[in-house]
């Protein structure tokens, strides 16, 4: 049965229609969801996929959790529903508090666009059906607020409960414990700052992105 | 009407000539009031009108039958097959960069990016190139940062990836930085749509940002005129708009969207001269006339004068044209975008631009809109060649003291610190991103997303050195240098856009370098089969009255026919032969030109080293044909720095180094002689490739063996790759800050 995955549109959104061409070309279905919108349309998984929300304007995400189709998403992750926020996404997640934690600028204060190496740490979430622990991938980051933060208390927790999902090799962004990628504690919100849907095709560089949302397509 | 102006004091502030104002006051058989004459000001501009660059720029070819749009619209328009065109332009935003770098060059990409949807196609692509002052120089350095900033800042949040360009740094830019944007969009060739105004009835809907006093004069004060003193070019910050991408973006969703349902005739982007151009040019363009109600503008601020929304510059602006049946679905749209959405005006059959208080109201301003396009005064500047010309072309540039491990050191720059600021990966195209010799996108269907199959390569180049010692055969090259790039992805061009940065019109030696360059263009574009399609003409580029170098820069834009894999890389593999294709350089080849001499030799002058145009045709079209057959392993456009440069950086590249025979002089290494290109074949290929190249007379030379840990040259001449690393990544970090933590 192939899964029918929301793709989120928010007012300065600018990767839902890459996310929707890589879910395309994995076989599954993609559904465009608006943010002004309250409906999920039934869909099997959710994709907050990068770009700048509402400008970015205020602090990056703010005020996309304020947007009706929200409150929608909050209930679907309740349940359990599998919800990935790529990049920007990540950033609305944490403001949402589906996922702890903030995103801040790069320690270096400069936006960033390039090819990052990272590990995949856990695969215990709705990610990681197609990997182990340990695999390294090629996948390219593009953002200016990618330094993950949180509390020593909320790191502990994320380290002892498996939840650090990716961790960059060369850390590129001054985020703590190299963290690329998080997970709620039941693994169906995964927030992550690469780009899975940019390593897609073997004409863009790399394909280990494939992995990750094939995973989310049978989640 | 209020009364006509008193003095010559009024149109001389406005930057109107006082011939300007006779011919003002013949078409309208009367004294034009103030509100007119500003408008006049602004539309006969030199940046408006190209009054000092037409009678050249009509020597350009322009015409293919491929070529949709040519020049003279928002942006040009290809045909590129099965059904999908491809829409381009690129433009300069040079002065207001100078003074506010981080909002001139955002407002620059937003600017070029409207011109590109006007024209009904989604932008896919920006490129940068950019110029400024030497980078020990604390405000080049500031001017620098600013302006990639803003680039990276406006560009990565509108959602457009920048893809490639150029940075260059140079005594000739201290005080005059050149901010250059190409912008490249799809469409679907059917939704092609041209800034007109038909239909007797319609309505001029003002879409977007509310109109404010900033960018006043603009084109007037600012881009027509050069650099002074400081205090008083700080006075023109006003002038620089400010750029709110978030607007931009949600703009552009809702104007494709407005195409995509039909809902407008004619759609026009305001930049230069704001409603005034958008107005003007849409009505006469439509062979109609226009009335505006500058009370139903949506402004920024109270008590906003006529003449101040007449002319301001405001970014973030459309005015489409509606039938009055479409005006609720246009509302709606805009409306879920967010988007304001005001009718301003109505298109009239008299031909007249008025200007009303009220549709109903006083008539403030009444004049035939087409006298503020095609009656723009048109200049036959005079121009002259320098007259130590024949003195600068004796010169040997070659003179100085060489230390070539050194001086490649010294030659080496990565840009990567500035295009790691730049989404460069958006909408999933990039096959070959920045930091290579050309640009590849894969070329999708704009309504479908299917891949075509075929490849849309772009490279944007030029070279101010070669264009001070021969503006000529210096804007040849590198026409040809673009389409050398082009073809080590494996493409031929279709066409070519350029920005042609140059000084004060008014000094004979300017218009005759402009002229030049012009007739240089046209000859390489005749060769390479390429019309330009678009363009912009950027003067005044001085400070102190010392004009800049002579700078055209040429936008390439062309078509990789089967795009199935990834062309070769530039890094050298190991154990292989490194083969130099293309035109052989005399014995004792002239340095004139070339970067060694300008910032090692120590001599801007000499004569340029023989460029022989129907040798590049050939060796471009023979590596096009070799990247797409997949013969090749590695490639790299000679540039720059020559052979040396060119070899270093494909060393760098991969981390595998080079033995290279017999290069080892200064003007060996370094000569910059046109149309060469490094390439390294497998060996067991290599003879059948020697024998297809001789057949189409593409000279190619065996110069070395790939392998090992340093690059030499000759029997003396060793640089490890770490120092060539070192030296290339760390210079633009060092002197402008790190983006990264790392290191």
């Amino acid at each position: 049965m192939s899964c029918r995955v929301g793709v989120v549109r928010f007012p300065g959104t600018n990767c839902e229609f890459d996310t929707v061409d890589a879910i395309h070309s994995l076989g599954g279905e993609a559904e465009v969801l608006w943010h002004g919108d309250s409906s999920l349309k039934n869909v099997d998984a959710v994709v907050i996929p990068g770009g700048f929300a509402h400008g970015d304007y205020l602090r990056c995400g703010a005020i996309a959790k304020f947007s009706p189709i929200m409150e929608s998403i909050n209930s679907f992750a309740k349940e359990g529903g599998p919800v990935l926020g790529i990049c920007n996404g990540f950033q609305v997640l944490t403001e949402a508090e589906l996922l702890p934690g903030a995103l801040q600028k790069n320690a270096g204060m400069k936006f960033l666009c390039s090819m990052q190496r990272i590990d995949f740490v856990s695969t215990s979430n709705v990610l990681g059906r197609h990997a182990k622990a340990g695999d390294r991938l090629r996948i390219p980051i593009n953002h200016f607020e990618g330094n993950y933060v949180c509390s020593p208390e909320v790191l502990n927790q994320l380290e002892e409960e498996n939840r650090v999902v990716f961790r960059y090799v060369d850390n590129p962004n001054g985020s703590i414990a190299d963290i690329a990628g998080i997970c709620n504690a039941e693994g169906n919100v995964v927030g992550m700052m690469p780009h899975p849907e940019r390593a897609t095709s073997p004409l863009l560089g790399s394909t280990d992105g494939t992995t990750l949302i094939q995973s989310l397509l049978i989640a | 009407m209020s009364p006509a102006p008193e003095d010559a004091s009024v149109h001389r502030a406005l930057g109107l000539s006082d011939d300007e104002y006779q011919r003002i006051h013949g078409l309208l058989d009367r004294h034009p009031n103030h509100l007119e004459l500003a408008m006049y000001s602004v539309m006969w501009s030199e940046h408006c009108s190209y009054k000092s660059s037409k009678i050249h720029l009509k020597r350009l070819p322009t015409e293919a039958p491929w070529v949709l749009v040519g020049p003279g619209e928002n942006a040009g328009v290809i045909d590129v097959g099965d059904d999908i065109a491809v829409a381009i332009r690129i433009e300069s935003h040079n002065h207001p960069s100078a003074i506010e770098p981080y909002q001139g060059a955002a407002t620059g990409v937003g600017g070029i990016l409207r011109d590109i949807f006007t024209m009904g196609a989604r932008p896919i692509a920006v490129m940068d190139p950019l110029r400024f002052g030497p980078l020990d120089d604390p405000r080049s350095r500031w001017i620098a940062e600013g302006v990639v900033s803003g680039v990276s800042g406006y560009g990565n949040s509108v959602g457009v990836p920048t893809v490639g360009g150029e940075i260059v740094f140079d005594e000739t830019y201290k005080g005059n930085p050149l901010v250059n944007v190409l912008a490249m969009g799809v469409l679907p060739s059917e939704r092609l749509v041209l800034g007109q105004a038909s239909g007797i009835g319609n309505l001029a809907v003002l879409l977007g940002a509310s109109t404010g006093r900033d960018g006043i004069g603009g084109v007037s004060v600012l881009a027509s005129a050069g650099f002074g003193e400081s205090s008083e070019d700080a006075d023109k910050r006003p002038s620089v708009q400010v750029g709110d991408p978030f607007e931009e973006k949600r703009l552009l969703e809702a104007c494709l969207e407005l195409l995509d349902e039909g809902l407008v005739t004619g759609i026009q982007d305001l930049g230069g001269a704001g409603i005034t151009c958008a107005t003007s040019e849409t009505a006469s363009r439509g062979g109609a006339g226009m009335d505006v109600d500058v009370t139903a503008i949506h402004a920024r601020e109270e008590n906003m004068e006529p003449v101040e929304l007449m002319t301001s510059e405001s970014q973030e602006r459309m005015l489409a044209i509606v039938e009055p049946k479409d005006l609720t679905r246009v509302i709606e749209i805009s409306s879920r975008w967010e988007i304001e959405a005001s009718v301003i005006g109505r298109v009239t059959d008299n031909g007249q631009l008025r200007v009303l208080n009220g549709f109903d109201g006083e008539v403030l301003a009444s004049l035939p809109a087409s006298t503020l396009h095609d009656d723009a005064p048109e200049y036959d500047r005079p121009l002259a060649p320098p007259r130590d010309l024949t003195e600068r072309r004796s010169k040997d540039a070659s003179q100085g003291s060489a230390d070539c491990v050194n001086d490649l050191l010294s030659l080496l720059r990565d840009p990567a610190w500035v295009y790691s600021q730049y989404d460069h990966q958006l909408f999933l195209n990039t096959v070959v991103g920045p930091g290579n010799d050309g640009t590849l996108l894969r070329l999708r269907h704009p309504r479908t997303g299917e891949e075509t199959g075929r490849g849309i390569a772009l490279s944007t180049d030029g070279n101010h050195r070669w264009c001070h010692v021969d503006p000529r055969q210096g804007t040849a090259m590198i026409v040809a240098e673009a389409v050398m790039n082009i073809a080590c992805v494996g493409a031929y061009p279709l066409a070519v856009v350029n920005c042609l940065n140059f000084g004060n019109p008014e000094h004979p030696e300017v218009m005759w370098q402009l002229s030049e360059a012009v007739d240089g263009m046209t000859e390489a574009c005749i060769a390479f089969n390429a019309p330009v399609v678009g363009g912009n003409v950027s003067l005044y580029n001085e400070t102190n009255a010392v004009d800049i170098a002579p700078t055209p820069v040429v936008g390439v834009i062309g078509m990789h026919p089967s795009l199935s894999v990834p062309p070769p890389v530039i890094g050298l593999p190991t154990d292989a032969s490194l083969l130099v294709l293309g035109q052989v350089p005399e014995a004792d080849v002239s340095m004139a030109g070339t970067q060694w001499a300008w910032e090692i030799g120590g001599c801007k002058d000499g004569t340029l080293p023989t460029f022989d145009l129907a040798q590049a045709v050939r060796t471009a079209a023979f590596i096009a044909d070799a990247v797409q057959r997949q013969r090749l392993v590695a490639v790299h456009d000679v540039g720059e720095g020559g052979l040396a440069v060119a070899a270093a950086e494909m060393a760098i590249d991969s981390g595998v180094g080079a033995q290279i025979n017999y290069h080892n002089d200064h003007i060996s290494m370094f000569n910059e002689s046109g149309g060469r290109v490094l390439a390294v074949v497998q060996d067991e290929l290599l003879d059948a490739f020697m024998t297809d190249a001789s057949e189409h007379e593409v000279p190619v030379r065996e110069i070395g063996r790939t392998g090992g840990s340093s690059l030499t040259f000759g029997a003396e001449i060793t640089v490890p790759l770490n120092d060539l690393e070192n030296a290339c990544r760390n210079e633009l970090p060092e002197a402008l800050g790190r983006g990264t933590i790392s290191a």
